[in-house]
């Protein structure tokens, strides 16, 4: 039997607000309580004291099981909270299932973030060590494969000055480096890709790839989706807790982008505006270019952002602004109504719509924040919406996951022919030189 | 380096042996026996023990100024404040041994206790941001911080004798007994009070948090019912069953014996106290074992 991990009904159960128990004087009460045969004092009015363990109960996990054969790279996508983190927290035995099973043939590593364990004071060198040893490995393996993790880290300069020297994106160099030199036969990896620049990620997708076809075992988590395609034939595609397909990565790709009408693509203002608002917002929404309401693009179609906002009484000059910010907190862009006549405009008092179009082929794969606001710039605030999220995905071909760049629009290329100056075809007047000649060498 | 071309080169090489017959598979279920501690897969951490008690010396004094020094005035200075405050001010007896060294013995042997005991309680608060992403025996934790304070004690151990050697050569009697065989084992009886008490309170925390603040306070009263700063025959005879019943007061009058040669300690006593110990021991596993797998759920 091939089967190397085999996952048999595994569920997870959270209690909500129980977490803890509380506090040794609120057990005490409870426990004072039941001898005198009083209603337990700690549960809500109108529940008995069974309610702790009926009550509120949240299940991260649902009968989930699947099986990996050895060799194969199996990839897990599904949206925020459809319970990855939870299946890879119970698979790195960092957390118990509630019920259900788990069996795992041979050493086990789980990579579930990048340097974990590092200590400021100590030297890169001092580090790989401990960070190594943390994840499973022995003193002697790391010793014979230091100089190769020093290596692939590109830090062998700084190896031995405190990790609190190094800037982030080295010590993320390291960490990788480490854990990418890790042998086990079952590896299990979350969005550790995730970090550091693009170049280094693209570096270890591409050691990713090595390590599976070194036959070995992998469960790679990710929102990646050009990830997962190109390092997983098979994919598991979890939604609320439960899986909802397993198969080839191609259909779990399809299927997940094409579910994903997450509530985080509507808001709808739900309580009266507030009277003293002379506009205010009244719904936000996200719709592909069918016009459906979803949360997760292809890099290949439009995003289309509508707002519909009513203005009380025709309003003083003022805009309506959106602002995309990526999942590292940087502002992609800003746009706002105004921006084509260069001035504010007064709107009328009724109900006015809007539609964004975000083109194809302009955004990274990642995930996305929007926020929206009506407004006096830097004088009155009137209405603010941030509950809108969406993610794209890189669907295009092979050659644009490595692409580096906050947004990676498609630009226009016109070839010239000969070994004629460009620059000329772009500046008639000789009058500015791109100076690249140095870097040309 | 060229990761990628390289590998695109080989063909895929399928592991040969993968499931080894050494390492048994992994199976992960909902329940868990409450003897099922792993020791053997503790053993095997032993290299990450190694490392952690050697970044925990290390880290220490590369954040401060003095260093390691600490580990020398620390004992040195309370040691100077127990001779004047309980010596000489409140003038507890010392059953005929030099004051100062009659304090010092309490003292660093109490200070191994204390601080092991103490960071050991603290073991899964300290530790959550690793112990949720990686796992690892979570054992190794609580017995690399009992060794790690076993460093430091090392190094007040040797000051201790230094000092012990200054009073020699300055004309004092110093009387060192038979009992210095048992020291290696009173140590070790130290060593196990402060992982098995420690372990308890750090699975109880998972469930009480309260606790965590009643630790330090509750190592500082148990020093005042332990003979540290004062020998046990100063208790009068219709209270020397209490303080009998306090396991530590073997260990502590045995170091006293050994080093200075005073303090009432019988070989029974001592067996019993360690009886004791594995007693702590084994009941801190059993709750250790219980909580550790679903204590990340709490934090």
């Amino acid at each position: 039997m091939a089967s190397i991990i085999s996952v048999g009904h595994l569920s997870k159960t959270y209690r909500l607000g129980a977490i803890g128990g509380g506090t040794l004087q609120e057990d005490f009460a409870r426990w004072w309580a039941r001898i005198r045969r009083k209603p337990d004092p700690s549960s809500g009015i109108g529940h008995d004291h069974r309610t702790r363990q009926t009550g509120n109960v949240f299940r991260a996990l649902e009968d989930v099981s699947f099986e990996v054969d050895e060799g194969e790279v199996l990839g897990v996508v599904g949206r925020n909270g459809a319970g990855k983190s939870t299946l890879l927290k119970i698979l790195s035995q960092v957390t118990a299932p509630t019920s259900g099973r788990v069996v795992m043939h041979g050493r086990v590593a789980s990579l579930l973030e990048v340097g974990t364990g590092f200590h400021p004071e100590l030297t890169g060198r001092e580090n790989v060590f401990l960070n190594g040893a943390i994840l499973g490995m022995t003193k002697a393996e790391i010793r014979s494969k230091f100089d190769e993790i020093v290596a692939f880290s590109e830090c062998a300069a700084f190896i031995d000055t405190p990790v609190k020297r190094y800037s982030s994106g080295m010590s993320v160099r390291l960490a990788f480096a480490v854990a990418a030199h890790l042998e086990p036969e079952i590896l299990i990896v979350d969005e550790v890709l995730a970090v550091g620049d693009a170049q280094f990620q693209h570096k270890c997708l591409g050691r990713m790839s090595e390590v599976s076809r070194g036959g070995r075992t992998v469960l790679f988590v990710s929102h990646n989706m050009g990830a997962v395609r190109r390092l997983c034939k098979r994919s598991v595609l979890l939604d609320g807790g439960r899986v909802r397909s397993i198969g080839p990565s191609d259909d779990a790709i399809a299927e997940y982008l094409g579910g994903a009408t997450a509530s985080s693509a509507l808001w709808r203002r739900t309580e009266p505006a507030p009277a003293s608002s002379d506009i205010c917002l009244e719904e936000v929404s996200l719709r592909n270019s069918a016009g459906e309401l979803t949360s997760a693009f292809a890099s290949t179609e439009p995003v289309f952002v509508t707002i519909a906002a009513k203005a009380r009484v025709r309003t003083r000059p003022m805009q309506i602004t959106f602002r995309l910010t990526n999942a590292e907190g940087i502002v992609v862009f800003t746009s706002a109504n105004t921006d084509e006549g260069h001035a504010l405009v007064a709107l009328d008092e009724g109900t006015r719509q809007f539609r964004v179009e975000i083109p194809a082929l302009f955004l990274s794969a990642g995930s996305y924040h929007v926020e929206v606001a009506a407004h006096v710039p830097r004088e009155t605030l009137f209405d603010f919406v941030d509950s809108i999220h969406f993610s794209v995905e890189d669907t295009w071909a092979a050659v644009r996951h490595d692409l580096l760049g906050v947004v990676t629009p498609q630009l226009t290329w016109t070839a010239f022919s000969g070994s004629a100056n460009v620059s000329r075809h772009l500046h008639p007047t000789h009058g500015i030189s791109v100076g690249s000649d140095a870097h040309n060498r | 380096m060229s990761t990628t071309v390289a590998s695109l080169q080989n063909p895929p090489e399928p592991v040969s042996g993968g499931r080894s017959a050494a390492i048994p598979p992994t199976v992960i279920t909902a329940e868990r026996s409450w003897f099922d501690w792993r020791l053997k897969q503790l053993w095997r951490y032993r290299d990450l023990i190694a490392l952690f008690v050697w970044r925990d010396f290390v880290s220490v004094y590369k954040q401060t100024i003095l260093g390691p020094a600490w580990h020398i005035i620390r004992p040195l200075f309370t040691t100077v404040i127990f001779t004047v405050v309980f010596g000489q001010i409140a003038g507890l007896s010392t059953d005929g041994a030099p004051k100062f060294l009659f304090y010092m013995v309490g003292n660093v042997a109490w200070t191994y206790f204390a601080s092991s005991l103490d960071n050991t309680a603290k073991t899964f608060v300290a530790n959550a941001p690793l112990f949720g992403k990686v796992y690892f025996h979570r054992l190794v934790i609580p017995v690399s911080l009992v060794i790690s304070n076993l460093v430091a004690f090392g190094i007040q151990f040797g000051i201790l004798l230094t000092v012990m050697g200054i009073y020699h050569f300055s004309g004092q009697q110093i009387h060192l007994t038979m009992w210095l065989l048992w020291l290696p084992v009173l140590l070790a009886m130290l060593a196990g009070y402060s992982l098995g008490a420690g372990i308890i309170i750090c699975a109880m925390t998972a469930r009480y948090r309260d606790l965590s603040y009643l630790v330090t306070f509750g190592i500082q009263s148990l020093m005042y019912v332990t003979p540290v700063i004062y020998p046990s025959s100063t208790i009068p005879e219709k209270f020397q069953w209490l303080i009998r019943l306090n396991p530590l007061t073997p260990i502590f009058e045995g170091f006293r014996l050994a080093l200075l040669g005073v303090g009432s300690v019988t070989a029974a006593q001592l067996g019993l106290s360690f009886a004791a110990m594995l007693v702590l021991l084994v009941a801190g596993l059993l709750l250790f074992t219980r909580v550790e797998r679903t204590f990340m759920d709490t934090v």
